[in-house]
């Protein structure tokens, strides 16, 4: 019998332990299929945050780190610089990443550090329970916004990939989601031109990956796909912001 | 090699380069600033080598957790207030078994404080800054060239246990010139670092650098294998100079910059004819408690005297290991004050009439 598909060998065997409907697990197989099609397995090094993904040393086949909360792009910043020809990249959701890591994320992007972030924007601190997130959506419901999230008290959602387009280094930006069959093409796409660039040692690269997060949000995986669709690409409209390689 | 004047700061990082340290990660504050410069100066001068500003003290020590967890040999350098940041990354490394060097000048705090050598720093140093139970192997040189030989063996030492080493010196150590010789230290016998993170090259199984233990079982067990390493460090690593001990009626303990000025309130009492000594750690981290404990045992040494810029923190070491088989006084001038010989003197007569 002829083998139509086959699990990515950038995956171990381990289960992932991910809520049913959750779409990490999609994004995991994207950068894992990524990494084996572009022949980096045997040479990356990735970083898993604090969050859902934290697991995700033991999803992914090659090397990993697990760093403290938020500080991925540090820890990222100082494998590459040790081992300049390996594929680096680092996995955050956006508690980790656009809250309590904002200055290492701006900071990495600054210096231009030759790694890739793929950026799990699920609006909501999914490994907590619940807690608003920066990107928790105005009027969208956490368990620290009961009410809802109040922009006069807690702000605007923060739009991270449009933040650090501004930022010289960041050299290929661009924000995706995976709620429907075309959308994941293009994310896997986004992610191969990602450490593309990164191989090429061109600069700082980032992958923003709308995703959802059915548990905290109180709905089914479909409702949740429909509601990614309905509420957080208006505000988080998807596109690429930076692509060095088109600038001319 | 002739031996050559050296600014402390300056001297601790070409040390580390001579240790084979490549890679440096800081973020400026005064009194450790040469350090950071000093870096950026030599780094772009070695093969493969590299200086990173970082953001913050929070960005530095995590960066040096992916150069460590990458098997590379790297420093931080930082004073007080930013040692206070380093502490969770301090903590995930020792968490995570990474070999690295971190150097704390230190001055007066609590807070911002103020930019003057002190000892303030010892009960975060030793008794673990961050959370969980942990421990750094703590040196603690009192003078350049014993922070350049410590600095050196603070590699091996990392290494050799897979443990942060700190170098605590003051803002005197990290500011004063001394002559200093860059002689090499012996070389410990070293495990290949198998575990590091280079990329699997598709030849073994993945590594993970990682302090999360989820089952509690599981995290037991790693806390009990740390303390069976701490114990071998305890066994092994206990460093301690003894000074003018023979017959001495008062004991001293001092360490760093402290310490030498004891030496001088030594001499003075000498001529005085109080026998006074010193017992002088130099791993803070383990700590010479036998040698204290064996002191307090002697009949000849009537009570303790412990000196520290601090209002009193490595004392309550001392008072453990005394266990109060003999007084133990303490004097200390804080907050950037650096304590006269004279002022130790006047306590330890003191002291000495108390006792009588
Ligand atoms: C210093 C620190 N503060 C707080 C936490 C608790 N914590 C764990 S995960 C998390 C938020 C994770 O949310 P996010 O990054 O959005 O990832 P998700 O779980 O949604 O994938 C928080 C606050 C922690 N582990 N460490
Ligand atoms: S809590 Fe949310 S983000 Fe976390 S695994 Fe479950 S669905 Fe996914």
């Amino acid at each position: 019998m002829a083998v139509v598909f086959q699990k990515t060998k950038g995956l171990t065997d381990k289960q992932f332990h991910y809520c049913p409907g959750c779409t990490h697990g999609i994004i995991h197989r994207l950068v894992a299929e990524v990494l084996e099609e572009l022949g980096l397995l045997d040479d990356a090094i990735g970083v898993a945050p604090v969050g859902c993904a934290v697991f995700c040393y033991d999803y992914f086949s090659c090397d990993m780190q697990e760093a403290a909360h938020g500080r991925a792009p540090a820890v990222a910043t100082g494998i590459k610089r040790v081992n300049p020809k390996s594929a680096v990249f680092t996995y955050q959701g956006d508690g980790d990443l656009a809250s309590i890591g904002a200055a290492e994320i701006v900071h990495a992007s600054m210096r231009g550090e030759k790694f890739t972030t793929i950026f799990v924007n699920n609006a909501i601190y999914g490994m907590t329970g619940g807690q608003m997130a920066p990107t928790t959506l105005v009027g969208q419901k956490a368990t620290t916004a009961p009410y809802g999230r109040n922009e006069d008290l807690a702000g605007m959602p923060l739009r991270v990939s449009e933040m650090l387009a501004t930022i010289p280094k960041a050299v290929f930006v661009e924000r995706v989601s995976v709620h429907d069959i075309p959308n994941i093409n293009k994310a896997k796409k986004a992610i191969k031109k990602a450490f593309e660039i990164q191989m090429k040692g061109l600069g700082f690269t980032f992958v923003e990956i709308l995703s959802t997060c059915p548990t905290n949000w109180g709905k089914t995986p479909l409702e949740s796909l429909k509601w990614l669709q309905e509420n957080m690409i208006p505000y988080f409209p998807l596109g690429n912001f930076r692509n060095v390689e088109e600038v001319k | 090699m002739a031996k050559e004047l050296w600014k402390g700061n300056e001297a601790i990082a070409e040390a580390a380069i001579k240790a084979g340290c490549k890679f440096f990660f800081g973020y400026p504050i005064t009194p450790q600033n040469e350090i950071p410069e000093y870096m950026a100066m030599r780094m772009p001068q070695i093969e493969g080598a590299a200086f990173v500003q970082a953001e913050s003290e929070v960005a530095a020590i995590n960066m040096v957790y992916g150069g460590a967890g990458s098997g590379a040999r790297v420093m931080t350098s930082s004073s007080s207030p930013g040692i206070s940041l380093k502490q969770e990354g301090i903590t995930y490394i020792a968490g995570a078994e990474l070999p690295c060097v971190i150097v704390n000048i230190v001055r007066g705090g609590p807070g911002l404080g103020g930019i003057q050598p002190a000892q303030s720093d010892y009960f975060q140093a030793t008794k673990g800054g961050g959370h969980g139970d942990y421990r750094l192997l703590v040196l603690a040189p009192s003078s350049v060239q014993e922070a350049v030989d410590l600095t050196q063996e603070a590699f091996d030492m990392a290494d050799q246990y897979r443990n942060p080493v700190m170098i605590m010196g003051d803002g005197m150590i990290g500011q004063m010139m001394e002559p200093v010789e860059f002689t090499d230290v012996p070389k410990r016998n070293l495990p290949e670092k198998t575990w590091a993170t280079t990329g699997t090259k598709g030849k073994r199984e993945h590594n993970v650098i990682n302090s999360l233990f989820i089952d509690p079982a599981a995290c037991e067990k790693h806390n009990i294998h740390l303390f069976e390493k701490y114990a071998e460090m305890e066994k092994n690593e206990v460093r301690v100079e003894e000074y003018n001990m023979d017959g001495a009626e008062i004991v001293f303990v001092a360490y760093g910059t402290t310490a030498r000025i004891v030496k001088n309130a030594i001499a003075t009492l000498g001529k005085e004819g109080i026998k006074a000594g010193l017992i002088r750690p130099i791993t803070l981290w383990p700590y010479p408690s036998k040698t204290v404990e064996a002191a307090a045992a002697k009949a000849n040494v009537k009570a303790f005297l412990t000196v520290e810029m601090s209002m009193g923190q490595m004392v309550e070491d001392v008072r453990l290991a005394v266990n109060g088989a003999k007084p133990v006084h303490f004097y200390g001038r804080t907050g950037g004050m650096v304590p006269t010989p004279a002022a130790i003197v006047a306590e330890a007569k003191k002291v000495l009439g108390g006792a009588k």
